[in-house]
């Protein structure tokens, strides 16, 4: 341990650390902050970095300590926040043009939670402009590169996030996850990625894409990192009309406790279809051996309405987007046209040269599914196709305890590869997208290498506020196999 | 499902998104690809399934009707594009 760099120390090593006095807040934001001036030019994870702000939040956390005083469970420990979470003073953008010079007058709930616990914020993430996109590819600000392989994306939309977790350019970061934006990058980066029951953590400040669909959540180099964060960020908040009133538990406790008799189900509808790339195939069967190994019982379960999801997710998320993207009007705050003559046509050009192409598509799709003679057609009987695949889940969480299915159907892909074809770069949120319609937690936990040692992820999934069934089972099979936390920084 | 362009130009009115010609175009095209492919939800038989409209059955929270003033006006006008004093200013909205 005593040779292993800060940088790439896990969070709760970090916290330990300094709490005990082994290393100052300034001593380990400085070498956070010097570990992103050298890789972020490469890698692009970050839009913004605060060194200043850090160091001024380090200094005050070490003055804290000095006096016999910690904030929280993360005091002085520097992580990140995907640039959705609304900051106050610091530039919240998206990664779209539209607010490119947005400054928040209010901290997201999220942000003000993992400030609470003495976090140092060292920057905002990059990402898919307004979470729309699974490569990162989509962000007004460049795109990410996964660190495991430069030429590769990290996924997205939380693809900034993944990648400097998985760089060691953070201890950790909140992500967060409407079809996979959070668990998906996580796969391929080779980290942690998790997306709790919708309700359990804040949406407050957080910048809204679907409402319904929305989550935030933590992303981390371990099971244990991830049950920390999410026990700093879950809970009941009264600005969230959606956030649910129910106790956190100890999600840390639940990591180290044993899978013996946990039933865990193999839906038959994951493992059939053609687009499974045989090497993650292979991982999530090895990830399901760790788990039976250890006392775990394997049991087939059928999700019937799969096939259904992505179409229903393609129906609700643009028409509850393009709804609350309306409010970007160049009137309050962000970009505005110039020279307009009236205040449509202001708007009009305002939204033309603020969006991009992935946004657009979303906010014309659901602006054509919620038109008039159309509603019922489309959101209407997608509202319906969710009842549907949230039964199948119900019945499936009466086999099995926990889910077992590959968070993606391959490894990162090249950049550019399928930035042509909209329904193409779709599918590769295929496994993840069901778990937002039924509401439940989900988690990408690392199982593998791909041949060309790409990182390989497998999703486990559970019944609502059963995040802590999540972290026993994706515990397990991290003990089980062992695998580098962070990336090599090849290609 | 093919929608037109007349369809196209009529949505982008809706969302109030300028569009050139060529991207009418390109969005005739990718819109309705993806119309054929999430219409799949039409071979589900559906007549007697309530709608989700969230995925965590609650109630409607209530709150008493309070004012909770926000307090910093400045760090909310500071983000206008253009203001007048107090007063967001845009450009004039009854046209000729």
């Amino acid at each position: 341990m005593a040779n292993v760099p800060a940088h790439e120390w896990t969070l709760l090593e970090a916290a330990r650390r300094v709490r005990e006095g082994e290393v100052s807040s300034r001593e380990l934001t400085e070498a956070l902050l010097a570990r992103v001036a050298a890789l972020n030019p490469r890698i692009n994870a970050y839009i913004t970095v605060l060194p200043e702000r850090a160091m001024a939040q380090a200094a005050a956390c070490d003055g804290e300590r000095a006096k016999g005083s910690l904030r929280g469970p993360l005091h002085g420990v520097p992580v990140g926040l995907k640039d959705i979470f609304c900051t106050r003073g610091v530039r919240t953008t998206c990664g779209s043009r539209i607010l490119h010079d947005f400054e928040p007058p209010y901290d997201a709930t999220v942000a003000s939670m993992v400030l609470s616990a003495g976090a140092v914020l060292l920057g905002k993430h990059n990402m898919d402009e307004f979470a729309m996109g699974s490569s990162t590819e989509t962000s007004h600000f460049g795109v990410t590169r996964n660190p495991w392989d430069l030429s590769r994306i990290p996924g997205g939309s939380s693809g900034g996030t993944a990648a400097a977790v998985a760089a060691a350019m953070c201890f950790a970061g909140v992500g967060t996850d409407t079809g996979g934006s959070i668990r998906q990058p996580a796969s391929l980066c080779g980290v942690v990625g998790v997306k709790p029951t919708y309700g359990r953590v804040s949406r407050y400040g957080m910048i809204a894409f679907a409402s319904s669909l929305d989550q935030g959540g933590p992303i981390a180099r371990s099971v244990a990192d991830a049950a920390l964060l999410l026990s700093v960020i879950a809970g009941y908040d009264r600005r969230d009309s959606t956030s649910v009133d129910v106790p956190v538990p100890d999600y840390l406790a639940a990591a180290d406790r044993p899978v013996r008799g946990l039933r865990v189900g193999l839906p038959k509808e994951y493992f059939g279809g053609g687009g499974l790339d045989p090497a993650v195939r292979a991982a999530v069967e090895r990830a399901l051996s760790a788990l039976t190994d250890q006392g775990a019982t394997a049991v087939e379960v059928s999700l019937p309405h799969t096939e259904y999801a992505l179409a229903t997710y393609y129906l609700v998320a643009p028409a509850e987007a393009s709804s609350n993207l309306a409010r970007y009007d160049g009137v309050r705050y962000g970009h505005r046209a110039e020279g307009a003559a009236g205040l449509i046509e202001m708007m009009s050009r305002t939204r033309a040269e603020g969006f991009g192409a992935e946004v657009k598509r979303r906010i014309m799709i659901g602006t054509y599914a919620l038109s008039a003679g159309y509603y019922e057609a489309f959101y209407g009987k997608a509202q319906k196709v969710r009842t549907l695949i949230r039964g199948d889940f119900e019945k499936a969480f009466g086999q099995a305890d926990v889910l077992l299915t590959p968070t993606a159907p391959t490894p990162a892909f090249r950049v550019g590869e399928k930035t042509d074809d909209p329904l193409t770069m779709y599918l590769s949120d295929i496994y993840t997208i069901p778990c937002n319609l039924a509401g439940i937690p989900g988690i990408s936990v690392p199982c593998g290498l791909s041949a060309e040692g790409l990182p390989v992820g497998a999703q486990l999934l559970s019944n609502h506020f059963r995040e802590e069934t999540l972290f026993t089972a994706a515990g397990a099979i991290e003990r089980a196999i062992p695998l580098p936390r962070v990336a090599p920084l090849t290609g | 499902m093919a929608i037109t362009r007349e369809e196209v130009l009529h949505v982008a009115r809706l969302a109030r998104l300028a569009v050139t010609g060529a991207e009418a175009d390109r969005l005739r095209e990718q819109l309705s690809g993806i119309l054929d492919y999430v219409k799949q939800i039409d071979r589900l038989d559906t007549r007697d399934v309530v709608p989700t409209s969230h995925a965590v059955e609650m109630g409607t929270p209530f709150r008493d009707d309070v004012v909770s003033p926000f307090g910093d006006r400045e760090a909310l006008l500071s983000n206008a594009p253009d203001r007048e004093g107090d007063f967001f200013r845009v450009p004039r909205i009854i046209e000729d």
